[in-house]
C-alpha cells in the first residue's frame, strides 16, 4: 500500500533521514521505533507532506506522493494524528472533526463519518460542542484519532499516541490502535514505548540515527536481546 | 462641560450606539486579518477610502446606488486579495515591522495616488435620506441604515465563520497553522479567501460611509487611527472583543461631543484608550495569548 524507496530528509542544513526504505501493506499494524531523535516524526511528517523529501520515491497505491501538493496528500487516503494530537484548541470537538473532513470527497459523506466516529468514541458525542482544548489528554487523543478518521482514509499514521498520558490512559489508547486495526484501517504507529507498541503490531522497523537498522515481525524484535537493552531497559 | 441627563443626553448616547456599529463593523475587517494572517493592515481605512470613490464615481455616471455600492464591495474586496497576493505574501515571515512597514507604503501610496486622481476637493454623494423623528429626538436615516447593514454584516459573517468547512477553516488556521495541510486545507487559498473578505468589509463600510461623510484623500486618518485603537482595545485579533471596544469607544465620542466638543469626544477617547493600555496592555478582552 505505502511504499518508501531510499528517502532523505531534514531540515535547513541538517539532515534527518538517510536512504530510508519502507513498506507497508494494506490491513498491516507497523512500528517504527527508535531513540529520542532517531527521526520517526520526521518520517510520519515526510510521509504526509509537512515535510519535503529530499531525495527517494515514495507511493501510495499508485500516487507518487512526492508529486503531488501536501495538501492533497489526505486525498490518496492518508491521515496523519501528529504529535502532541494538534487539536484545534478554541474549535468544538464537533468543529475539529468538520476539519478533518475538508476535503472535497470528505465533506459528501461527513454526516455519515460523524455517526460512525461517534459510535467508536461515544464519550466525544457527549462533548461534541465543548471546545477541544478543554477535554483531558486521553479524550483529546481520541478526538484526534476521530479527527483523522473522519478523511476516510485508507492510512493511519500515528505518532507517539501515548506521549504524555497517565498510564492506565495509555492502556486504552493501544487498546484503540487494536480497535483500529479491527475496523479494517491499515496502521503506521511511531512509539518510545517499544515494549507495549511491539505486542498491538505485526512487524516493526527500527530507526537509528536516521537509518532503518533493523526490521522484523514484532514478536521476533520483541525477543531479541539487543532491543531489549537498548529500548526497553531490560 | 454642559451636561444633564436629559433627552439631548439620551439622544447622544443613541448616535454613539449608531457609531459604534460602523465602528464595529471597520474593525471587524482588520481583526479578521490580524487574527487569521497575523499581520496588521495599517492601510485598512485607505482600502475604505478607495472603495468611497469608487462608489462615488459609479454613482455619478449614473449607475443606481445599490449598484454603485456592490461595485464597491467587489471592487475592495479584490483589491483585499491583490494585496495579500502582492504586498503581504513576500513578507509573510518578515519581522511584523517589516509587515507593518510595507501596509504603511500601501497608505500613502493610496492617499497620493487619490490625491493626484480624484483632487483634494471635498466630494459628496448627494443623497438625502432625511431623519427619523423618534420621542422628540432625530437621527438621521443613513445613520440608522448604517447601523442595521453594519449589524446584519457581521451576523452573516459570523454564520459563514461558525457553519461552513471554509469559515472553519478560517478559524482554526489562526490556531494552528503548521498542520492545516493535513486537513487538506490550502493555507494560500484561506489566506486569499480571508483578505478578500476583510476587503470586502472595507467596501461595505465604503458603501455605508458615501452616505454620511464627505469623500477626500486623507479621510483613511481620520478614521484609521481609531479603528486601529478599537482592535488594540479589544485585544488585537479577538473580532468579539473589538465589537465591545466599538460601543465603548462609539459613547466617548457622542457623550464627550455632546457636552464638549466634537474634538473632546475624540481626545476623551484617545485619554481613555491610552489609560486602559497602562493598565490592561493585552487589550481589555484578549484572547490570544
Amino acid at each position: 500500500m505505502l511504499e518508501l524507496r531510499d528517502i532523505d530528509a531534514g531540515y535547513d542544513g541538517f539532515q534527518a533521514l538517510f536512504g530510508v526504505s519502507m513498506q507497508v501493506a494494506a490491513g498491516e499494524a507497523v512500528a517504527v521505533i527508535g531513540a529520542n531523535g532517531a527521526g520517526k516524526t520526521t518520517l510520519l511528517r515526510v510521509i504526509s507532506g509537512l515535510l519535503p523529501a529530499s531525495a527517494g520515491e515514495m507511493n501510495m497505491e499508485s500516487v507518487s506522493l512526492r508529486a503531488i501538493a501536501p495538501h492533497r496528500i489526505v486525498e490518496a487516503g492518508i491521515a496523519h494524528v501528529p504529535e502532541g494530537r494538534r487539536l484545534f484548541p478554541r474549535l468544538s470537538v464537533e468543529s475539529n472533526l468538520k476539519m478533518g473532513a475538508f476535503a472535497p470527497a470528505a465533506r459528501a459523506r461527513f454526516a455519515e463519518r460523524l455517526d460512525y466516529v461517534y459510535s467508536l468514541f461515544p464519550r466525544l458525542k457527549e462533548r461534541r460542542a465543548q471546545l477541544a482544548g478543554t477535554m483531558s489528554g486521553g479524550e483529546q487523543q481520541m478526538c484526534a484519532i476521530a479527527r483523522a478518521l473522519m478523511s476516510g482514509p485508507k492510512l493511519v499514521l500515528l505518532d507517539e499516541p501515548s506521549m504524555g498520558l497517565a498510564p492506565v490512559i495509555v492502556h486504552q489508547v493501544f487498546d484503540l490502535v487494536r480497535r483500529m486495526r479491527a475496523e479494517g484501517y491499515t496502521v503506521l504507529v511511531v512509539e518510545q514505548n517499544v515494549s507495549q507498541v511491539l505486542k498491538i503490531v505485526d512487524r516493526a522497523y527500527l530507526l537509528e540515527v536516521g537509518r532503518i537498522k533493523t526490521s522484523g515481525p514484532a514478536a521476533e524484535l520483541l525477543a531479541s536481546d539487543e532491543i531489549r537493552k537498548a529500548y526497553m531497559g531490560l | 462641560m454642559d451636561c444633564h441627563l436629559d433627552i439631548f443626553f439620551l439622544e447622544a448616547v443613541l448616535n454613539g450606539i449608531l457609531l459604534a456599529g460602523l465602528l464595529a463593523l471597520l474593525a471587524l475587517g482588520l481583526n479578521l486579518i490580524f487574527g487569521v494572517i497575523d499581520v496588521v493592515w495599517i492601510c485598512y481605512a485607505e482600502l475604505v477610502m478607495v472603495g468611497m470613490y469608487g462608489i462615488h464615481h459609479a454613482y455619478k455616471a449614473g449607475v443606481p446606488f445599490p449598484v454603485a455600492a456592490l461595485i464597491g464591495i467587489v471592487l475592495i474586496a479584490l483589491a483585499g486579495a491583490a494585496l495579500h497576493h502582492l504586498v503581504i505574501r513576500p513578507v509573510l515571515d518578515s519581522a511584523p515591522i517589516n509587515q507593518l512597514l510595507v501596509t504603511g507604503g500601501v497608505l500613502f501610496l493610496l492617499q497620493a495616488a487619490a490625491t493626484m486622481a480624484f483632487g483634494i476637493d471635498f466630494k459628496n454623494l448627494g443623497i438625502r435620506l432625511g431623519s427619523l423623528g423618534f420621542a422628540g429626538m432625530s437621527f438621521s436615516w443613513s445613520r440608522v441604515i448604517t447601523f442595521v447593514v453594519a449589524l446584519a454584516s457581521m451576523l452573516a459573517l459570523w454564520l459563514f465563520l461558525s457553519r461552513t468547512y471554509i469559515g472553519t477553516a478560517i478559524r482554526a488556521i489562526a490556531q494552528d497553522r503548521q498542520i492545516m495541510p493535513l486537513m487538506g486545507v490550502d493555507s494560500r487559498r484561506v489566506y486569499l479567501i480571508t483578505s478578500a473578505i476583510g476587503g470586502g468589509l472595507a467596501g461595505l463600510a465604503a458603501a455605508l460611509m458615501v452616505l454620511q461623510y464627505d469623500i477626500y484623500p486623507q479621510i483613511g486618518l481620520q478614521f484609521g487611527p481609531l479603528i486601529f485603537m478599537i482592535c488594540v482595545l479589544g485585544g488585537l485579533g479577538n473580532m468579539l472583543g473589538g465589537f465591545i471596544a466599538a460601543f465603548i469607544i462609539g459613547q466617548f465620542i457622542a457623550i464627550g461631543g455632546s457636552c464638549m466638543a466634537t474634538e473632546w469626544g475624540y481626545a476623551t477617547a484617545f485619554l481613555f484608550f491610552m489609560v486602559a493600555i497602562f493598565i490592561r496592555p493585552q487589550g481589555l478582552f484578549a484572547a490570544k495569548s
